[in-house]
């Protein structure tokens, strides 16, 4: 079945990107990730115009994450607190991205700019979970393990403005919820993803959050990022489609239901290697798609752009 | 018919008139020719379309329909290696570039019209006139030139091939046109030209109008003309949409 996309003006099957949503979304509703780090380049894949896809993807994370909020907020898994806090360092952030999207897509670098930053969070972020969560694994299994502190404290746990989050259990600067939010609203509006992949693995190694909260909290204030976005692409880049929204919104919300129920299953260190095993293998194939000689070295981009 | 008969009347006239050269369009009834449809409409179900040109001449020659949609700047970048990675580096911008191009006749073009009469009314891809921006070399600006047409092909906006007009007899001739999904709306000219002894001896140009109709383009409408309103209502959409995907999960 066919369906037109008015602003993307191109035609799609709406089956296709029916279970493309509803494949993403199961994942963002298992990891408590926006999902985006998958949907942005499949969009691209099918011939949706990068621009369209980052301005869509920020409008179907918004549905994403208030369904898969609803389902932490019941079990109470959501730092409300610690969650405007970032999101505060959040809009700044979006704000900020929206502006440099602009700028490299004046200068005809934003397609190479958004696979490098993928490649580089992705790949940087993804490594480090993967190491991590096969240790956390393997540490498991011997029994002999001795038992830490609560958390280990770094220079970033001295910075000012120091706050008391009840619910996550910590006493931390304000300033690093804010600014791990800032960078994520970046995220939101240059790459066309929540910033989940980010947010958790920041969140889990340097607030040393609960790991219970972690996906609750982190959607939570992803709701506000990518309903932001939403609106500076729409009236800043019109590049926002609602029908393609639409389509990926009902396979989506389907999907992060059924995630949600199967992450209570999972453990931790389980879910984080699946997960960082899922970023790194999106990260090599971007990466290769850099360094391989492109079919034709040529591009057109029609309008003033 | 009676029409046809008043049209070889006054294309006969019009031959007299100015020896079989270049016939102004008022004249030129030596050719008759018309679309199946004037309106190509964009819907939700669209998935392209196509349009049968159909005409009939005043005797034999050859006929070369040439479809050109809406003209507009396209920039073409190259990608080079640098540091590992392929990045664009060099950009031309094109600035009368039409958004679709086809051109149809009956027989290949070398076989009944010269280089310069092609050149003249921009029939066939190697003719036509893109108006780059910036100043290169003609090995360069070529390489760039044939890379847009290579992209646009590639995207089935312009003809890979010559299209095909039949003639039924002598006079009766049709061809298909076809507009794929991704078709840019506005509105194209379906020029029909009449070719006797490597001239034109007649031409007609027909409008065609490629639209958004119905809710998509609604909503096109919106996304343009209230850009923050458009932004406002999608966020509200996708947030009652995913309260009531988790509240209708929460009874399951």
């Amino acid at each position: 079945m066919q369906v037109y996309l008015p602003i993307a003006e191109m035609s799609v099957n709406a089956l296709l990107v029916l279970g493309m949503g509803g494949v993403v979304g199961f994942l963002s509703g298992l990891f408590g990730v926006g999902g985006g780090f998958l949907m942005t380049p499949l969009l691209i894949f099918i011939g949706v115009p990068p621009a369209v896809a980052v301005g869509t993807q920020a409008n179907q994370l918004v549905a994403a994450s208030v369904s898969g909020v609803l389902a932490h907020w019941r079990r109470g898994n959501v730092d409300v607190k610690l969650g405007v806090v970032m999101l505060l360092g959040g809009l700044v952030g979006t704000v900020v991205g929206v502006w440099i999207f602009g700028l490299l897509q004046r200068i005809g670098q934003i397609d190479v700019a958004i696979t490098l930053a993928y490649v580089f969070f992705l790949g940087g972020i993804g490594s480090m979970m993967l190491v991590e969560s096969s240790r956390a694994l393997i540490r498991r299994r011997a029994p002999t393990a001795r038992r830490g502190k609560l958390h280990r404290h770094i220079w970033l746990h001295g910075l000012p403005l120091k706050m008391r989050f009840q619910r996550s259990k910590l006493y931390i600067s304000a300033l690093l919820p804010a600014g791990i939010g800032a960078v994520g609203g970046m995220l939101v509006a240059i790459m066309g993803i929540g910033g989940g992949f980010m947010l958790v693995p920041a969140m889990i190694y340097l607030l040393n959050m609960p790991t219970g909260l972690v996906a609750g909290t982190s959607l939570f204030q992803i709701i506000f990022t990518t309903a932001m976005a939403t609106l500076l692409q729409a009236a800043t880049n019109q590049t926002v489609d609602v029908m393609l929204a639409l389509l990926l919104l009902i396979g989506g919300v389907i999907g992060a239901q059924f995630g949600t129920k199967v992450s209570g299953k999972l453990r931790g260190e389980q879910a984080r290697l699946l997960l960082a095993s899922l970023v790194v293998a999106v990260a090599l194939k971007l990466a290769w798609d850099l360094v391989v000689e492109p079919n034709d070295v040529f591009t057109i981009t029609s309008g003033s752009l | 018919m009676r029409r046809v008969w008043t049209a070889r009347a006054v294309g006969a006239l019009a031959g007299l008139v100015v020896g079989g050269t270049l016939a102004a369009t008022v004249w030129a009834q030596q050719l008759v020719a018309d679309l199946s449809s004037h309106l190509i409409a964009i819907n939700t179900g669209f998935t392209g379309t196509e349009v049968v040109l159909f005409g009939t001449t005043d005797g034999a020659g050859d006929v070369a329909i040439v479809v050109t949609g809406p003209r507009g700047s396209v920039t073409v970048r190259r990608k080079e290696r640098i540091a590992g990675i392929w990045l664009n580096a060099t950009s031309v911008r094109f600035e009368q570039v039409p958004s679709y191009y086809m051109v149809a006749t009956n027989r290949p073009l070398d076989q009944f019209v010269s280089r310069p009469v092609l050149e003249r009314h921009q029939i066939g891809l190697p003719q036509l006139q893109l108006g780059p921006r910036e100043q290169l070399s003609p090995e360069e600006l070529a390489v760039f030139r044939l890379a847009l047409i290579r992209n646009k092909q590639r995207a089935g906006l312009y003809g890979i091939t010559l299209g095909q007009v039949s003639f039924l007899g002598e006079r009766l001739f049709r061809t298909n046109i076809y507009f794929p999904a991704n078709v840019p709306t506005g509105l194209y000219n379906v020029e029909a030209l009449l070719i006797r002894e490597g001239e034109v001896v007649s031409a007609q140009t027909t409008p065609l109008v490629v639209s958004k109709v119905g809710f998509s383009a609604e909503i096109f409408e919106f996304a343009r003309n209230q850009p923050l309103a458009y932004g406002v209502a999608a966020v509200i959409g996708a947030i009652a949409a995913g309260w009531l995907a988790g509240a209708a999960f929460r009874r399951v």
